[in-house]
Parts: structure tokens; C-alpha cells; sequence
């Protein structure tokens, strides 16, 4: 292969595959036991991170760009006037091979833009597993997208090849979608995701009676929304989100800021800045909901439907419910321990393990990794300070923001500094 | 009272076996290698014995489970002055209570120890995902490195899993050992370099033919990949700090 053409073609489908922030590798489990290349490793490997901050553990890119559907938001849309290119099979083989050799990354993520129609691009995307797992002795993670409207057969096998698949819901609610992408719907997208669910399950069910099934998808499959170019709120999302992780078992959910890449007048114009902050206190909520069990209607609600700015969700909750407040570090439910400001996951099991040697002491719960300056306005240990009053949740709120500085705010005053 | 130990593990556990054998009192363990006579202190040499040491580590084995016999081992990896001191108090603590200490994050053996082996398994990650091989002309895969504590014994098996289809040396500069897997497996090397020889990046002449390429294929993903509205130093030093940049393939301007 001529090196500047592969050069050019790895630009072009690199580029245009970048806005899937799906980047995980874990979860998988296929272990390296025909002496061929690679083994996954559970909790996954980033193996670098690009200049904004995002990792990279895959190679990720499009079989093509050519693509016959024409939505706003993707770059790869056919009215969009872009340089198109298409991948051989061999040569996504063979950089994948050997960047993985290299130990540059820890597999492939394909996708890809449809040409022809769906069959016909998913059986090229099935094709290229099928090469690297059987005639390649490949067992690293391959992440591969599920086409929306390929025939039940194809995926079905496609899912004993890959590790994780997935298939963007691209907007949060139907309207929005429709808004921007009038050929898709809600359940192009819903229709596989149920039927690999489906495969996953019964598959799992046969491993109880037989020792030996196949492999299929073992880390599952997910999902991505695009924030920001329509105008849903917080709870509309993250309403959805919920919706989808109980109905079809998702691993994640993924949340993008839209990146304005259109003129188009239906949505941000070019140049407006990606809504970064939203989509990190999405990413909390969505972490609130899966490791520190709180219900979706407890954060976001009619009364409350887009999450604050200045604070995250999590202390917002807390301001929102003093009547919980303060609880007992020696006394109380893991469950509750869970919910404090300024203690995660590991603070909350260490200190119940903790108490039961003797009671806990602020010096012990800031060695233990409390962050006690937070936690401090919502709990009581033994040599806790007398509180001489009841403060408000806001009194509360003020006292936080006072002595933390939120990454977001860049230095925004134009204040002179004298002393 | 200052035990002193010749910083070898056996020699560690020894000194635990020791202090047991004579009940000294308050003692701090210290390696030879930093030990500073003190005028009015008591010392103590502590002179490695195998068979006291695989006692008080059959000893452990009996108290801890495999999680923390795996915390204690990459504390001692740490190679960090005071982490041996923790190490050998941690041990004694074990050993004087009940069988579940080891939960008690309360006692500061306790959580130094977890706070060691929790740096010690972020550095092994980071060689995990930071080494980069380069192939050179006969075919073996190459990195060299300088991790912050000694991993290269926590990393011999992921590596020898996944690459075991390919041979490949992984060589820690700053301690003068390394690993190079012969399709069967690993063994411990030690490389004499002759003057002159760049020994984190091998001249390009010893390289594959192909291995230029692949290289510049690699740093023109890593820059398509990227999203320039999004831009966060940052966030990018913090997750691939700058002492790392050495290695990465992707960081190297030609």
C-alpha cells in the first residue's frame, strides 16, 4: 500500500469519527489463550490522552465516510462538502495489528458512515472482526457499531465477534431528533439494541445449563446523545438516559456537547463554545445514578429540571434536603455515608470498615480521604465542633463557594490586583 | 532503638521476625543504604536470614488475604525510605491482633500502606498504557524506561499475555534490569550499553523498515483524534504528566 494514500485515509476517517466520545475498553474479557496477540484487561487501558483532555484506548475510526443519509449534526452528512474516503478491510487489519503491537492502543473502534445501505455495511464492518479474529489470532477489544436496520443475522454474528456494541440515540428525545435527522427515529435505534439485549440474556441463561456458549458482546453494549444542539433539558436527558439503562442494560451512556460544525440555523452557529460544564454535571448525575443510588426524580424534576451550575448535582441534592442532615459518621447507613457531600465511593467504605475499631476522629476521616471541608457542613463525629445554630441550606451554599474556585470560571475580572 | 535492614524483602521480614525473638520495645526500621549513626540511639543489624523470613511470611499469608499480601509487597516496590518503617510496624500490628486489622483504616500503618500500593499499582497502569514498543530489524519489540518506583515485576505478566506472539524486551533504565519474553518466557536481563548507544530510543538504523512509518501513522491519529475546540492543557497534563512524555511515541516532534 502507498504510505501517503493510507496516510490520507487515516486523517480523513480519524477525523470524522472523533465526535463518538465512546472510548472505554473494559469489560472485556477474552483472554489470550491461542498464543495469539493481545488479552483485555477488565478495567481497560488509556494508553494516551489527546491535547483536550480525552483519552484515547482505541483506534478510532470510519470504514468510510461516504454516507447516504444527510443529518445536521454529523460531518460526514452527504450535502456536507468534505473530502470522502474509504478503508480496504486489509488495511483497517493491518493498522490495527500493528498499532496494537506497538502497545499503542488497546483495540478498534469501527464505525462508519452508510453506503449503499445498512446490510451492506455492516456485513464490511462484520468482515473486518471476522479477519482479525480468526485468521489473525486477534483477542484485543473491538468496539463496533451496530447499523441501524442490518438484518438480525449479521448483527447476531457480528456480537460474537465484538466486545462492546453500540448505536447513538444522537439526539435525547424524538422531536429533537426529527428536528435534525427527519429520515431517523427513536426506534431505528431501539430495535437492536433490544434484540442484542435479548441475545445477551438468553445467551446467559444457556450458560447456567451449558458449560461452553459463545461469547457475545461480554462488555455489552452503549449509547450516545448529543447535548446542546436542540434545546431539551437536563431532565429530558437524563429522563432518557435512565430510560434506556433499565430497559436494554447499558453499560454507559455517553453525553457530547455539541461541537459546532454547520451553518445550519436550526443550531448553534459555528464558533459557540461546546457546552463543557453541562456535560460535566451530566456525567455527575449519571454517576449519582449508577454508584451512589440515587433516583433520577431526586435530582432533576419538575421543580428542578435543569441541574445547577455553580455546584454539582450532588451537593445540590444535599442543600436541597437538609432535613437528612447532619449525619453521623459512626452511626449511619453505608447508604447515607454515600450521600454526603465530599465523600465517594471508597471514603464511604473505608469508614464503615474503620468504625467498627472505634469511633472516628476528623483527622482519621481526612486521612482516610474525606473531603472534609465540604463534608463538614453535613456531618457529626466524635470531636465534631458544637454547632451553636442551624444554618440554611444557601447560608451553606455561600459558605462552599466562598473557599472552592470552580475550574470553569476562567480568571474573569478585570479587576486590578494591588496587593 | 533503630533496626537496620539491608532493604531486601527477606531482609524486611527478618527484621519483624527479630523484634518478635526480643521484644525491644519502640523500634524504626531503617535500610542500610540511608542509615545515619545517631549519637545516643541503639542500633541494631538485622542480618537477613531466609528461613525466619518465609516463616513471617507464611505468617501473613495465614492473617491476610491476597489483596492485602498484595498491598504490602507493592509497598515494599515503593522503595520508599519511610514505607519500610510502615511495612515492618504494619506487619507487627498484624501479627499482635485478631485476624481483620487490616481493615481498620483508622491505624496510620494501615492507611500508609494503602496509600503506597495505591502509587505503586498508578505507576504500574501507567506503564500498562505508556511503554511503547519499537520494533527493531531482527524483529524484537523494545522499550526502555525509568518508572518512579520498581514495577517491572508487576508488569512481567500482563505483558507476557498480551504480546505472546511477538518477542520484547522492556528494560528499566534507572535500575538497570528488564524483561525480554522468548516466546516462552521471561526471563531477567541485564544490558551492558556501550558508550554512545541512546538507550530509550534505539538509532533508527536498528529499526524495522516499516517501524518510521507506523510511528508517524500513530502521531497523525494522535492529532486527527483530537478536537480543538475542546482544548484543555489541563486536563492533558494531568492525566499524562510530562515526565511521562519521554516515552509516548505521539509527544516526540520528529
Amino acid at each position: 500500500m502507498s504510505f501517503d494514500r493510507i496516510r490520507e485515509k487515516l486523517n480523513i476517517l480519524a477525523d470524522a469519527a472523533k465526535y463518538d466520545v465512546s472510548c472505554s475498553s473494559s469489560g472485556g474479557t477474552r483472554k489470550n489463550d491461542n498464543k495469539g496477540l493481545g488479552d483485555s484487561h477488565s478495567s481497560g487501558i488509556c494508553h494516551t490522552y489527546t491535547e483536550d483532555g480525552r483519552c484515547v484506548s482505541l483506534l478510532k475510526i470510519l470504514l468510510t465516510n461516504h454516507c447516504i443519509y444527510d443529518c445536521l449534526f454529523c460531518v460526514s452528512r452527504k450535502s456536507n462538502d468534505v473530502k470522502r474516503a474509504a478503508f480496504t478491510v486489509d488495511e483497517v487489519v493491518e493498522l490495527t495489528m500493528n498499532f496494537y503491537r506497538r502497545n499503542y492502543i488497546e483495540g478498534l473502534f469501527l464505525s462508519s458512515g452508510i453506503f449503499k445501505n445498512a446490510d451492506f455495511t455492516m456485513e464490511r464492518l462484520l468482515l473486518v472482526c471476522k479477519k482479525l479474529r480468526l485468521e489473525q489470532n486477534y483477542n484485543g477489544y473491538i468496539h463496533l457499531k451496530t447499523i441501524p436496520g442490518a438484518s438480525d443475522e449479521l448483527i447476531k454474528e457480528a456480537g460474537l465477534y465484538a466486545d462492546r456494541m453500540s448505536i447513538n440515540l444522537e439526539m435525547p428525545t424524538e422531536v429533537g431528533l426529527k428536528l435534525l435527522a427527519p429520515e431517523k427515529s427513536h426506534a431505528d435505534v431501539i430495535k437492536p439494541l433490544d434484540f442484542v439485549n435479548k441475545q445477551m440474556i438468553q445467551l446467559r441463561d444457556e450458560k447456567k445449563l451449558i458449560k461452553h456458549v459463545p461469547k457475545f458482546v461480554p462488555a455489552g453494549q452503549s449509547t450516545q446523545m448529543v447535548i446542546g444542539a436542540t434545546p431539551e433539558s437536563d431532565k429530558d436527558i437524563m429522563y432518557t438516559a435512565n430510560a434506556f439503562y433499565k430497559n436494554f442494560a447499558l453499560k454507559r451512556v455517553y453525553y457530547s456537547g455539541y461541537v459546532p460544525i454547520s451553518n445550519d440555523t436550526r443550531m448553534p452557529i459555528l464558533g459557540t463554545q461546546p457546552p463543557l460544564l453541562r456535560e460535566n454535571r451530566l456525567y455527575q448525575t449519571d454517576w449519582l445514578m449508577r454508584f451512589y443510588g440515587f433516583k433520577v426524580q431526586e435530582i432533576l424534576n419538575d421543580a428542578n429540571p435543569n441541574l445547577d451550575v455553580d455546584i454539582d448535582p450532588k451537593l445540590s441534592w444535599a442543600i436541597r434536603n437538609m432535613q437528612h442532615f447532619p449525619v453521623d459518621i459512626n452511626t449511619a447507613d453505608y447508604k447515607m455515608i454515600l450521600r454526603i457531600p465530599g465523600i465517594g465511593v471508597m471514603s464511604a467504605q473505608k469508614i464503615v470498615q474503620a468504625r467498627k475499631f472505634g469511633k472516628l476522629r476528623i483527622d482519621q476521616l481526612k486521612k482516610i480521604g474525606v473531603a472534609y471541608n465540604r463534608a463538614k457542613h453535613f456531618i457529626t463525629c466524635v470531636d465534631s465542633p458544637y454547632q451553636m445554630r442551624d444554618y440554611q441550606g444557601t447560608q451553606i451554599k455561600a459558605f462552599i463557594l466562598a473557599e472552592s474556585q470552580s475550574k470553569y470560571l476562567k480568571t474573569d475580572s478585570n479587576q486590578m490586583i494591588l496587593f | 532503638m533503630t533496626y537496620i535492614f539491608d532493604g531486601s524483602l527477606p531482609g524486611l521480614l527478618t527484621a519483624v521476625f527479630e523484634w518478635f525473638e526480643r521484644k525491644p520495645g519502640k523500634v524504626m526500621l531503617k535500610s542500610i543504604n540511608i542509615f545515619q549513626p545517631e549519637a545516643f540511639a541503639e542500633s541494631f543489624t538485622v542480618l537477613t536470614a531466609s528461613e525466619k523470613a518465609d516463616r513471617v511470611w507464611a505468617g501473613l499469608q495465614k492473617k491476610l488475604k491476597k489483596d492485602w499480601l498484595r498491598k504490602f509487597y507493592c509497598s515494599y516496590l515503593s522503595e520508599i525510605p519511610e514505607a519500610y518503617n510502615h511495612l515492618f510496624h504494619f506487619a507487627c500490628y498484624i501479627f499482635q491482633n485478631p485476624a481483620g486489622a487490616e481493615s481498620n483504616y483508622g491505624n496510620e500503618n494501615v492507611i500508609a500502606l494503602s496509600k503506597y500500593a495505591k502509587s505503586v499499582e498508578r505507576e504500574k497502569h501507567r506503564m500498562e498504557a505508556f511503554i511503547r514498543f519499537q520494533k527493531t530489524g531482527d524483529g524484537m519489540f523494545y522499550a526502555g524506561i525509568d518508572p518512579d518506583f520498581n514495577v517491572l515485576p508487576l508488569i512481567s505478566n500482563h505483558f507476557k499475555n498480551r504480546y505472546a506472539d511477538q518477542q520484547w524486551i522492556i528494560y528499566d533504565l534507572k535500575r538497570k534490569y528488564g524483561l525480554h519474553y522468548n516466546l516462552i518466557n521471561v526471563e531477567e536481563i541485564t544490558i551492558s550499553f556501550t558508550n554512545g548507544i541512546n538507550k530509550a530510543n534505539p538509532a533508527a538504523v536498528l529499526m524495522d523498515e516499516k517501524e518510521e512509518l507506523y510511528a508517524a501513522l500513530w502521531k497523525d491519529y494522535f492529532k486527527s483524534a483530537n478536537i480543538v475546540a475542546r482544548k484543555n492543557t489541563k486536563l492533558h497534563v494531568q492525566h499524562v504528566p510530562k515526565r511521562y512524555w519521554k516515552y509516548l511515541t505521539e509527544k516526540q516532534l520528529t
